[in-house]
């Protein structure tokens, strides 16, 4: 998938991943989509919320070897 | 849609409590919350400007599991089981479980108490110190981080009463 944007949060825990993502969306513009890569297994219900709390899509997600991949598109 | 608000009040000086506050904050604000935090009586500690005297105390505090940081997995495994009574009388017992607790924080990659309170204040989460305890503990303005706001119950009560969320903490 393209994206305009990588956010390396692998390693990070909560809500260390959220506020990067928060701050990576804020640097973009509307309809942009970034990438996320994180390793914190709540990251995944969290995503979900963020995107449904803040307005931006969460596009697609993925599980790979304890690694996950989010696509979010700015608002 | 109006701008939900979340009010927090702060009352606990330590290590571990410091946590909640400062990640629920900054997840709000994340979130698109208006947070204020009322730091009180203890939790005054956490917006001093030197808060690396926070610390933990496992001492009569059962649901604390005692795990070792560092060493072979089987090793860190191990929940030391160690009674009030023997806690008590080892000099520096607390500054042993702090370092070891502060250790855990970093492999886990858990963000430090000064990193979540920075993101909180670039998030333009309000943070008031109550006023009177400020007094009752002898601190000056001067102990306190920048930015910090000054106030009572009242304050409080201000931002609280229109809140969506209040918790204390």
């Amino acid at each position: 998938m393209d994206f305009s944007k990588e956010l390396d949060a692998r390693g990070l825990n909560c809500p260390l991943p959220i506020l990067r993502t928060k701050k990576a969306l804020a640097e973009m513009t509307s309809g942009d989509i970034l990438k996320v890569i994180a390793t914190d297994p709540g990251s995944v219900k969290d995503m979900q919320a963020f995107a449904k709390q803040t307005g931006n899509e969460l596009v697609n997600s993925a599980e790979a070897g304890g690694e996950y991949t989010f696509f979010m598109k700015k608002k | 849609m109006e701008t939900k608000k979340l009010a927090i009040i702060a009352t606990k000086g330590t290590l571990d409590w410091a946590y909640p506050p400062f990640i629920l904050a900054s997840t709000a604000a994340a979130l698109g919350y208006e947070v204020q935090i009322f730091f009180t009586f203890y939790g005054l500690q956490l917006v001093r400007k030197d808060v690396s005297g926070l610390k933990v105390s496992p001492l009569g505090n059962p649901g604390m599991p005692m795990k070792m940081p560092f060493g072979p997995k089987w090793f860190k495994g191990i929940n030391w089981n160690i009674p009030n009574a023997v806690q008590s009388l080892v000099p520096g017992y607390e500054n042993v479980a702090t370092s070891l607790m502060k250790m855990t924080i970093a492999n886990n990659g858990v963000a430090t108490i000064p990193e979540l309170r920075s993101l909180c204040q670039e998030a333009d989460v309000k943070f008031i110190a109550c006023q009177m305890t400020v007094e009752l503990f002898g601190f000056e303005h001067s102990d306190f981080i920048d930015g910090m706001e000054y106030g009572g119950a009242a304050t409080f009560f201000e931002f609280a009463g229109e809140s969506d969320i209040c918790l204390f903490i």
